[in-house]
């Protein structure tokens, strides 16, 4: 055993990482460069602003750049209300974004609906994505969503996002399939 | 404050104007509906009234709604809406900028029969605020040139900022396929 851990041998190393720490460290590098996506509907809009500016200063967590194509990005933050109209179009945005990523609902009305409890408004953008992180509030306070951005980190880290979940869940069925996929 | 444009406009058309009133500083002009296109044209184009601006268009719905009892000892208000105080409201605000007057247009709507001439022709920025009005009330307006729904979506039934609207109930275009409770996947599509 003790040889096989310390040989140089390529196809033990590679089973090897998958055990250890080694395999922590996409997690590692993942959590501290989280690109977002604001999709910014409403007046949640001025806090993230708030959030993002100088003062309490979200790139102290590595989450500074916001990406303006959902393509590039990791981390949709849904800052505001989300009605009825907008759920495909946020059904798109999410589509759009690559594997593995996360999403964040920013204030009560991404949330729950807030108090739109009416005709136009979606009880809660998690009625068409999965949501990671809410952060309650009307608006939250900064420093919610920076606690809440800490939250996200610990859960990346841990593999227990949504997609990544998704993503072991799939592996998984896979290989009881056996069929061969991408590692 | 301007009842004198209240005045000129019975006398000018008396058979158009069924009756005219005055509350909280607006003068409020009762027109009928066959005769609005009328009394519009000569809001816009007599050199004595030039309203020129249209302020805004919407409807009210009389539904449930009952004067407010002076005396407690009234008998209880008839139901608001019976044949001679029909359902619907549409109102028109205009605005005469030379002369520094407003007024508004009211034209009583029955439910059964919902429907308004259009004055988009003559003030073509109520196009818009018309086809809000028929998004959320469902009022038809006859002669609007292009008469769909503005804020909703072409799949939504019914007109939600109706009294007899159920207030939450929604229409959802998505959702996600595995939520514990799908409206979009439930037999007969009541919503939430």
């Amino acid at each position: 055993m003790g040889v096989e851990l310390t040989t140089t041998r390529l196809e033990n190393a590679a089973e090897w990482a998958k055990q250890s720490k080694l395999a922590r460290i996409p997690e590692w590098g993942r959590k501290f460069s989280l690109f977002s996506y604001p999709f910014v509907t409403a007046c949640c809009g001025m806090e993230f602003m708030s959030v993002a500016a100088p003062k309490y200063d979200i790139a102290r967590f590595g989450a500074e750049f916001p990406r303006f194509s959902p393509r590039q990005s990791d981390l949709l933050m849904i800052v505001g209300t989300i009605t009825e109209k907008q759920g495909p179009a946020l059904k798109r945005v999410f589509d759009q974004m690559a594997e593995p990523k996360w999403v964040l609902a920013f204030g009560v009305c991404a949330s729950t609906g807030g108090f739109y409890q009416n005709y136009h408004a979606m009880p809660g953008a998690d009625q068409v994505i999965p949501v990671d992180v809410y952060v309650p509030g009307c608006p939250p306070r900064p420093e919610q969503v920076l606690d809440a951005l800490i939250l996200l980190m610990e859960r990346i880290q841990d593999g227990r996002g949504h997609s990544q979940l998704r993503t072991k869940r799939e592996g998984l069925i896979r290989e009881q399939a056996d069929e061969p996929g991408p590692r | 404050m301007s009842q004198k444009v209240l005045d000129a406009l019975t006398a000018a058309l008396p058979h158009a104007v069924d009756r005219t009133e005055s509350s909280h500083g607006d003068e409020v002009a009762w027109i009928k509906r066959e005769s609005l296109v009328q009394v519009a044209t000569y809001l816009r184009d007599d050199p004595a009234m030039l309203f020129c601006s249209p302020v805004f268009c919407t409807c009210i719905d009389r539904l449930d709604w009952h004067p407010v009892k002076v005396n407690s000892m009234d008998p209880p208000p008839p139901k608001a809406w019976t044949e001679d105080q029909p359902r619907f409201e549409v109102c028109y605000q205009l605005r005469s900028i030379k002369h520094r007057t407003r007024i508004r247009l009211k034209i009583a709507v029955p439910e059964h029969d919902p429907r308004c001439p259009s004055l988009s022709e003559l003030w073509a920025a109520f196009n818009w605020q018309e086809r809000e009005t028929f998004d959320m009330y469902g009022i038809r307006f006859d002669g609007h040139p292009d008469l769909r729904r503005i804020y909703l979506y072409e799949e939504f039934v019914g007109y939600p900022l109706r009294k007899d609207y159920p207030k939450e109930k929604r229409q959802p275009l998505v959702r996600r396929d595995d939520l514990p409770i799908n409206p979009l996947k439930r037999d007969g599509s009541e919503g939430l």
